[in-house]
């Protein structure tokens, strides 16, 4: 299908005000009267607060002090439950909880009344790893220190030992991973009787932190607004976080009467935020004398810190990924989300099936090596096929081709020749450089798993103006990822124009509708395809109007619009999310129709490591996904690039060094992500099957490249080395003692 | 608290424009370009001279502006983001980054461009190795960096047709 | 940004003279502050202990590079942009070039110093060992005179020094005497840019008719100070750069090195890093 915009690299809307410095972000701004807060935090990980002293030389009444009493609703963070606490009233349950606010106007008086206040917690046993908190030493949250726990089962995995030629068991562990995007946490408030309260930040989802601030000031709807200012990166970091924030600032600027901002400083941004659940999978797998997969027994777990917020959402996508796109007659994934006495983990891109898919792709490259076949056959003669059912039972309806990617991917990456090259080379023993070739097959659901679209219930709503300017109205935030672009290009193929008539207004709830969060690889595909019904809708009410014939130039629909609008006062249109009816999904069984829509990928890495050091360089990096259409290849191909560098993060350089709940290495010397020397050139390449949902039939691709980066790498050094890579990241410290091992 | 410094009064050139600012002699130069000057463009990431979003041109050369006192910038010579474009014109890196999108997010754009204009000055048609080595101060979460070379490398050599 | 301003004071000394007279008035309470690259770091984590520093930044008097034709003397205050740019140090001590194109970035790189970076006294950083290797001196000033110091006698202990209250590194100064040395450098970071050492290499060796005539080995990050590898180099000299050889220097080095568990790695990876960089020393040295 031919389009004008769509499909073309347009460059970015707000591209401009980028590279000249005049975006604006939260940091940036500054109010008449405002006030700097800071957050006082808990030194321990779990116990009674006894005591707040305020002490030191501070002149302490030119202070504004806030603690939990002074909130005026609940004092909870409300997201999927209440559990957390905005600021921590008796009880402590991790390090560095918010227990005061500090406002003054001098910034650096600021610091040294942080340092003054001593808050006194007589401490109690806390739990810091999954093993301790399954086991309850400590019973630290609910009943039994489980979040939310699933089973989903298709067939008889039980009956399916028996007839197995080959039972291959293997456990994989996942660590922490800090979002790290560049712009650190921020957030303005100010509360006033006249206009209630008003946030404005660094955020991915202004709704979400609207409901929170609700609860918290127990006010209706209209009297709280939230506003987003360009943000410097989310990655998930600023799905849930900003609630807190906007919370804390808001109750300041209540207290004070006056505009109170927070910004976090690197170290606090790292030691007080989400991060990446760790996670720990273990497989059990039943294979036919054939290749073929007879069961799969997964056991999955993921550690969720101290308070629910998303971990149920974030293990109910790494269980729903955890078997990948693989045609298995049965398969049953047990798995937990768990309480530890750490900041609770959240969002990160790929929300749980990065850890659920590493382990996946490491563990069936041990399965074919048990079997006595290579790992690109084992995957052949299971990847599934349009008609055949995933593991929670969801009938693939795309004509995917599995094995076609992965022969492009191979192709594109001298897979096979580079097999036999690097093994014949790696086999003389005096070489220090070893260099391997590995390779991950995924899938990634885009949007919310299976009702949860229809609870989202997400709206977009767009107004012409006179001048034939369309405005684009949603909740949907621009972070980077490119929504502000791709918005304009969708509405300006489906109403003729070019994208400079389109604009983006700014995410506010005084004036934007919720289309829901801007997560879970929904944006393009989900709200993209509001904005195109909107945009349809809009030409068809001038259509029926008379104010539009076909064929139509620029000119014409500007005229349009002005006639229109002196008739009717205004030109709107509107449009709520219709969940399609053919989808199923059975939230007690947790089975059925998971996703409209996956994108399915292979990625190829290729890795040399230096024996001497266990240094591990990717030297190329093939990636090759179906993703339906790509509306924007730049936009598109940067996504899929920094979310693989992301993922050579996850797999190589990022460490959480952790103490008793603490992170230790918060600094960016200590917590490493790549730079552009540690990085080879991504190479990316796209495929096309339109999925009829979708704008232009575009997927979600979002998060894709989190899932299959990691295992791509940890099977090239498998093969490099012979090292059976079972943890991420795979530091030099762990390597090098997994090769003293081999080669003892 | 002891108070022992007083502000000093700093003297100083800025995008061209000769400037004067009172600050703490120790306060962060990012800090007064942004809250004195109100050139907001340089950006703060980490505090700690590692990201390089806080980057400017000092005397010609690259500093981050987070690790430089505001009394050692008496009489230097800066340019920050605000001073690359002349009215509307942008700078070729930045016209690039637009094209070949080398800003997503934009953080750390502003450090980025800046130091890709001063690799430029001091090679005016560097190599790919000598392109990641001058960026290599220069973190991006957002990129993978493969745009971002793409774009300087587009603003260096403009015939040159890339995969 | 965690520092309380106003308790910080820095006065900027029109010249060299003026500054150490500075310093000797209240000894140890003003602190000279170059390009900052370290002491900034400290302040904005709000973990600078001390208040008052000299900006000796322009201090002319610090500067340059004076080549004669026996000895290279750089200025304290020559940063490591000036080391990779200056000729005569590309070709004759390309360690010290090497060390300077990996610490930091380029942007502190334009900042750092060499005096700035001796006098921080981090066992973690890269330019000590290529400055043991190469019998580097040290001039130290104050207001009653100047002394040179044998670099490799300079640190005592873990963040100490020869330097006394009142005194300032003025010069240092490398001899011209390592014409057709063969040179090794290895830095093993966190990552390839802009990282922190987890262990540093730096080795220079005289090979005449196939044996070791003369050899330096110096190490970071493996002892409380930079660290010269005496015993490993005793048992090199004069021998044929070999396996023989590699196994008794490696045992040698092993007992010499103290490397700890930190942050940013473990004892184990470097000390096994260790021997693992001699080996491709040697293997420098005999091909």
């Amino acid at each position: 299908m031919e389009t004008r915009v769509i499909g073309k690299s347009v460059p970015r809307k707000e591209g401009r005000e980028k590279v000249t410095g005049r975006a604006r972000y939260v940091d940036d701004l500054s109010f008449p009267g405002m006030l700097h807060g800071v957050t006082v935090r808990s030194p321990a990980a779990r116990g009674r607060i006894r005591a707040i002293h305020f002490e030191g030389e501070i002149p302490w009444h030119e202070f504004i002090v806030v603690t939990a009493r002074d909130i005026p609703g609940k004092n909870c963070i409300a997201l999927l439950i209440e559990d957390q606490p905005c600021l921590a009233a008796e009880f402590v349950n991790h390090p560095e909880e918010a227990i005061v606010l500090l406002a003054h106007h001098d910034k650096h008086l600021l610091e040294e009344a942080r340092r003054a206040v001593r808050i006194e917690i007589e401490p109690v046993p806390a739990v810091f790893s999954i093993e301790d908190s399954l086991a309850r030493k400590e019973v630290i949250w609910g009943q039994d220190n489980i979040f939310k726990s699933f089973c989903v089962e298709k067939g008889d995995v039980d009956g399916a030992w028996a007839g197995a030629e080959f039972v291959v068991e293997g456990s994989y562990e996942t660590g922490a991973q800090e979002q790290l995007y560049i712009e650190p946490q921020g957030m303005i408030a100010q509360v006033s009787e006249a206009e209630g309260v008003t946030v404005w930040g660094s955020l991915q989802c202004p709704h979400y932190v609207h409901k929170a601030l609700m609860i918290l000031f127990g006010l209706p709807r209209e009297r709280i607004r939230v506003v987003q200012t360009e943000t410097g990166g989310g990655f998930g970091g600023k799905e849930e976080y900003p609630s807190m924030i906007a919370a804390h600032a808001a109750l300041l600027a209540r207290k004070s009467g006056r505009p109170v901002k927070i910004i976090y400083d690197r170290a606090e941004d790292m030691v007080a935020t989400t991060k990446r659940h760790p996670s720990r999978t273990r497989h059990v797998t039943a294979v036919g004398r054939d290749g073929k997969l007879l069961a799969m027994d997964i056991d999955f777990t993921v550690d969720g810190g101290a308070y629910e917020t998303l971990s149920p959402v974030v293990l109910s996508r790494g269980t729903i990924h955890a078997a990948g796109p693989y045609a298995c007659p049965n398969v049953r994934i047990r798995s937990r989300a768990v309480a530890t006495n750490a900041p609770p983990h959240g969002a990160f891109r790929g929300f749980g099936a990065p850890q659920s898919v590493f382990a996946l792709e490491r563990h069936l490259h041990r399965v074919a090596e048990v079997v006595g076949i290579a790992p690109e056959e084992l995957r052949r003669r299971n990847f599934i096929r349009e008609g055949q059912t995933l593991a929670v039972g969801q009938v693939v309806k795309e004509k995917v081709d599995m094995n076609g990617l992965m022969e492009r991917a191979f192709e594109l990456s001298g897979y096979h020749a580079k097999r036999k090259q690097f093994a014949a080379a790696n086999s003389d023993s005096r070489g220090a450089i070893k260099q391997g070739i590995g390779f991950a097959s995924f899938l990634h659901g885009a949007g919310f798993t299976g009702s949860g679209e229809e609870y989202l219930a997400s709206e977009v709503a767009m107004e012409a103006m006179a001048d034939g300017t369309v405005h684009i109205l949603a909740g949907s935030t621009e972070m980077g990822q490119g929504t502000n672009t791709i918005f304009a290009q969708i509405a300006a193929e489906a109403l003729r124009l070019d994208c400079e008539q389109i604009k983006i207004i700014q995410p506010d709830t005084a004036y934007v509708p919720n289309s829901g969060p801007t997560v879970a690889s929904r944006t393009a595909m989900i709200v993209g395809k509001l904005v195109e019904t909107a945009a349809v809708g809009l030409l068809k009410t001038l259509h029926d109007g008379g104010f539009l014939r076909a064929g139509y130039s620029a000119a014409d629909f500007s005229r349009a619009c002005a006639e229109h609008i002196a008739e009717h006062r205004a030109l709107k249109s509107f449009v709520k999310y219709e969940h399609p009816r053919d989808l199923h999904w059975d939230d007690q069984k947790y089975s059925g129709d998971a996703y409209g829509a996956y994108a399915w990928a292979v990625y190829v890495a290729e890795v040399s490591v230096d024996v001497r050091t266990a240094e591990v360089r990717v030297n190329d990096f093939v990636a090759v996904q179906e993703v339906g259409k790509v509306i924007n290849p730049v936009l598109a191909a940067g996504q899929i690039e920094g979310g693989v560098a992301q993922g050579i993060g996850f797999a190589l350089y990022e460490n959480v060094v952790w103490q008793e709940g603490r992170m230790v290495n918060a600094q960016m010397t200590n917590y490493v992500m790549p730079t552009s020397v540690d990085l080879p050139a991504i190479r990316v390449y796209f495929e096309e099957l339109p999925y009829g949902r979708g704008p232009a039939g575009a997927k979600g691709i979002g998060e894709l490249p989190l899932d299959g980066t990691a295992p791509a790498i940890a099977n090239a050094i498998a093969h490099a080395t012979g090292v059976d890579v079972r943890t991420i990241p795979i530091t030099a410290e762990k390597l090098l003692e997994m090769l003293e091992a081999v080669h003892a | 608290m002891r108070e022992g410094a007083r502000k000093i009064r700093v003297s100083c050139v800025v995008n061209g424009t000769a400037m004067s600012f009172d600050a703490y002699p120790m306060a962060r130069l990012l800090d007064v370009l942004r809250e004195e000057l109100k050139l907001t463009g340089t950006k703060e990431g980490c505090g700690e001279g590692e990201c390089g979003a806080c980057s400017i041109e000092m005397d010609g050369a690259l500093v981050n502006s987070c690790l430089v006192p505001a009394l050692q910038a008496e009489g230097a010579k800066m340019r920050t983001i605000e001073g690359l474009a002349i009215g509307d014109s942008l700078h070729v890196v930045q016209q690039a980054f637009i094209t070949h999108g080398g800003a997503q997010c934009g953080i750390c754009t502003p450090g980025m461009i800046l130091a890709a204009v001063n690799l430029l000055a001091r090679h005016p048609q560097p190599d790919d190795a000598q392109i990641r080595d001058g960026l290599s101060g220069n973190l991006c979460r957002c990129t993978g960096y493969r745009k971002i070379f793409e774009s300087v490398v587009a603003a260096v050599r403009p015939t040159e047709r890339r995969a | 940004m965690r520092a309380f301003l106003p308790a910080y004071e820095m006065e900027t000394p029109q010249d060299l003279a003026a500054a150490l007279d500075r310093l000797a008035s209240r000894p140890g309470v003003w602190k000279p502050f170059a390009g900052g690259t370290d002491l900034m770091v400290l302040l904005e984590a709000g973990k600078l202990p001390h208040k008052k520093f000299l900006n000796i930044w322009n201090l002319g008097e610090l500067r340059g590079i004076a080549v004669s034709s026996e000895l290279v003397t750089l200025g304290a205050l020559t940063t490591y942009a000036e080391v990779q740019r200056h000729e005569i140090l590309t070709r004759e001590f390309p360690l010290l070039c090497r060390a300077a194109a990996e610490t930091g970035s380029v942007a502190t790189q334009n900042r750092g110093t060499l005096g700035g970076n001796v006098a921080n006294a981090s066992p973690a950083a890269d330019s000590p060992p290529a400055l043991i290797v190469y019998d580097a001196e040290i001039e130290i000033v104050s207001a009653s005179g100047a002394r040179w110091v044998p670099y490799p006698l300079f640190h005592t202990g873990y963040k100490k020094m020869s330097l006394q209250a009142g005194e300032l590194i003025r010069r240092i100064r490398l001899a011209r005497s390592h014409a057709g040395w063969k040179q090794y450098f290895r830095k093993v970071g966190t990552r390839r840019a802009q990282a922190i050492s987890k262990i540093c290499f730096a080795g220079v060796a005289r090979v005449e008719a196939g044996r070791i005539a003369d050899v330096r080995i110096a190490l970071g990050s493996v002892a409380p100070t930079v660290l010269r590898a005496v015993r490993a180099e005793e048992l090199l000299r004069g021998q044929r750069p070999g396996d023989a050889a590699l196994q008794a220097a490696q045992d040698a080095l092993g007992a010499e090195i103290a490397p700890i568990d930190d942050m940013r790695s473990t004892a184990r990876y470097r000390r096994h890093v260790a021997r693992n960089l001699l080996g491709e020393f040697l293997e420098v040295l005999a091909g």
